[in-house]
């Protein structure tokens, strides 16, 4: 446990607030780019590829890739702001 | 050399540090069983996880799908990765600081419920068996097709193999050998990939060589669009499901994904909270590997089918003309002919080329073995070929002449694929039998030396029913699968992140959410799956497999409304919930 409540909770909203800002683009990269705008893309030349068709068979993959490497980072920090790591 | 000598030595080879490995990492005590100790380093667990997931599915069958189906394919590329964001996020660190051994563990404990337990515990073993069959079956074929063994001779040498590792060395055995196993695989994908991408783009890379242009003066894409649509096909690049229908399928994976429990159990194998976000970075980075790999080599592989098939000209190749591989994969019955117009060339086009499955009769066209072998159910199809999916993958370097040595080296690959994931799934249902039933339910004063027997004993009867289903592979394997995410999406998935995210969340909520998400989920699927319903009548045209989806969002909007009603959990269950937020403390993971 911290060592007090309020600090505790002020820890859990940023975490909140990393975690809610990461899966918007989560959700962005995959169900908007790969799915629900992807013939819209597709009208884009990307590399070869028209841009929705990658973004759903691979862009979307890297997105992920990123999120969870900068998650990893920013958590770390809040760990230590919040002088809860281990 | 030859070809099954080299065959011989590799996977030979492979299984031979396989056994060295386990022999070297034996567990001693229940926590080395269950989660190796809690010390693997995060890289380490990373690789472990990525071999771990992708199973013969992933190593076989995803390319194929994604050759045959184009862009569509997406749902599988997506669902199967996007899920790990949600790991990191949302469940791993969590449970990381939990500390315990299982999913039902979690779940138990959270809703101080050994109802909820026991649900978990159905869920997690259907949902593993469910799995598991598919992975011996993949261990047959392979050993079939490359070591002319029968696939029943295949799936006892594989039951041989994993029952060695994972009944003496527990999650510590299997962890380190899936490390090596997870090394074995990837070069057995990558190595013919990037051979193929330099062969037909120049591309060093699967990943960039998709986008390339042909000798031609057209992108690889646009080549494949106008073949497809010469010979009847969707566009490659264009969807045939509907935008909706995409939307709950890649959810249902990725959520199911995030529920799978012996994907789940692997986070509580590391060290330190911060550890079990990395293991999900780095178990990302090894998957993603190989899956932005899989659409250059299927956009390959499809022109290479093509082109060798019917020719240069389109217009089909003599049967006496056409390579080995395609003679050998219709020895195997994953390939079938009908000269339906008589002309004695194979041409390949759009359609069904029989009614079903091909159904072989009796030896070949006029008893000469250099002939076609005897079909019995060709359809009213201008299509005269069939081609199983699955075989692409390994089709794929004997059909771009590649050298034998890769060929042997892909076998190996995809056993390695097959056992790593057999022997996750194997450790989670005789986890969940000794820990959660044994220990947790039934007679909680056993010894850890007692459990710890329990746990072999019922990794060995798991593995023989694996076994068995393996030899007799129930019809409904592929069917299941959609199951197997369904489950995990509509249950323990929503389960745990109420159990987190909502220190309000209680028994009655949780228990009625679970039941009602897995009994909804399965309902649809049986209905659609095994008794005959037909696609017009699906949910909104919601198919089955994205059914799960549904499922889970009934569990949660159930759960909320029950659990408003009905009174708040403990005071010393909020604590828990509110310990687990904080990463400081975790501590090794324990049992008490």
């Amino acid at each position: 446990m911290s060592s007090n409540n309020s600090s505790a909770q002020a820890y859990w909203k940023e975490n909140l607030r990393i975690i809610m800002t990461y899966l918007a683009i989560w959700f962005v990269a995959s169900y908007g780019c790969g799915i629900l705008f992807v013939d819209a893309l597709d009208q884009i030349q990307f590399f070869g590829f028209p841009l929705g068709f990658w973004f759903a068979q691979q862009g979307a993959i890297f997105v992920f890739l990123g999120l969870i490497w900068a998650y990893v980072f920013s958590m770390n920090k809040l760990d230590e702001k919040y002088d809860v790591h281990e | 050399m030859s070809l099954d000598l080299l065959t011989y030595l590799f996977i030979g080879g492979s299984f031979a540090l396989y056994i060295a490995i386990a022999i070297w990492a034996r567990a001693g005590s229940t926590k080395e069983f269950y989660v190796a100790g809690g010390g693997v380093p995060p890289v380490a667990n990373g690789m472990a996880t990525a071999a771990d997931w992708m199973s013969a599915a992933s190593f076989i069958s995803m390319a194929g799908i994604v050759s045959f189906i184009g862009r569509d394919g997406a749902v599988y590329l997506m669902g199967w990765t996007g899920g790990y964001v949600l790991l990191a996020m949302l469940l791993a660190p969590y449970l990381r600081k939990f500390g315990k051994f299982t999913v039902p563990d979690f779940i138990g404990d959270r809703y101080y419920s050994n109802t909820a337990r026991t649900i978990a515990v159905i869920c997690t073993i259907v949902i593993s068996f469910t799995y598991v069959a598919g992975q011996m079956r993949g261990v047959g074929i392979v050993f079939s097709r490359y070591l002319h063994v029968d696939i029943n001779t295949g799936v006892i040498i594989g039951m041989a193999i994993v029952f060695f590792y994972a009944v003496l060395g527990g999650m510590k055995g299997i962890t380190y050998t899936q490390v090596a196993q997870y090394c074995v695989l990837i070069l057995a994908f990558m190595v013919p990939a990037i051979f193929l991408s330099m062969q037909v783009t120049g591309h060093f890379l699967p990943q960039t060589g998709l986008g390339a242009t042909l000798d031609n003066g057209k992108s690889v894409l646009t080549t494949l669009n106008e073949l497809s649509q010469e010979l009847g096909f969707a566009q490659y690049t264009a969807g045939t499901k509907s935008t909706l229908d995409m939307f709950f399928f890649t959810a249902a994976l990725m959520c199911g994904t995030a529920g799978l429990p012996h994907v789940i159990v692997r986070f509580f194998t590391v060290p330190r909270v911060k550890d079990a976000r990395i293991s999900a970075g780095w178990a990302l980075l090894f998957i993603a590997i190989l899956y932005t790999s899989v659409p250059g080599v299927a956009g390959f592989g499809r022109v290479n089918l093509i082109q060798t098939i019917n020719g240069p000209d389109n217009a089909g190749t003599e049967y006496a003309e056409m390579p080995s591989w395609f003679k050998n994969w219709e020895a195997a019955g994953l390939i079938a002919w009908a000269d339906k117009n008589g002309d004695g060339k194979v041409k390949y086009e759009a359609g069904n080329a029989f009614n079903g499955k091909p159904a072989f009769g009796e030896g070949n066209v006029n008893g000469d073995p250099n002939m076609q072998r005897i079909t019995t159910n060709a359809s009213d199809s201008v299509n005269e070929v069939y081609v199983d999916r699955d075989i692409m993958v390994l089709a794929n370097p004997e059909i771009a002449q590649l050298p034998d040595w890769v060929i042997a080296l892909v076998a190996a690959g995809a056993v390695a694929a097959a056992l790593s994931t057999a022997a996750g799934l194997l450790l989670v249902i005789s986890t969940s039998i000794s820990h959660d039933l044994m220990k947790k339910t039934i007679n909680p004063n056993i010894t850890d030396k007692q459990e710890l027997m329990y746990a072999r004993l019922a990794a060995v009867v798991a593995i023989l029913v694996a076994g068995y289903f393996g030899i007799n592979p129930p019809g409904f394997v592929a069917q299941v699968v959609a199951l197997a995410f369904g489950l995990a999406a509509s249950s323990v998935f929503p389960a745990i992140i109420m159990g987190i995210f909502n220190t309000r969340m209680n028994t009655q909520g949780a228990v009625t959410g679970m039941l009602v998400g897995l009994v909804s989920t399965m309902a649809y699927i049986i209905y659609f799956k095994f008794m005959g319903g037909s696609s017009d009548q699906w949910f909104m045209g919601i198919s089955p497999e994205g059914f799960g989806t549904v499922g889970m969002i009934l569990n949660f909007v159930v759960a909320t409304v029950i659990s408003k009603v009905t009174a708040p959990p403990p005071a010393e269950i909020q604590h828990i919930v509110e310990d687990i937020r904080i990463p400081r403390g975790a501590g090794a993971a324990h049992s008490h």
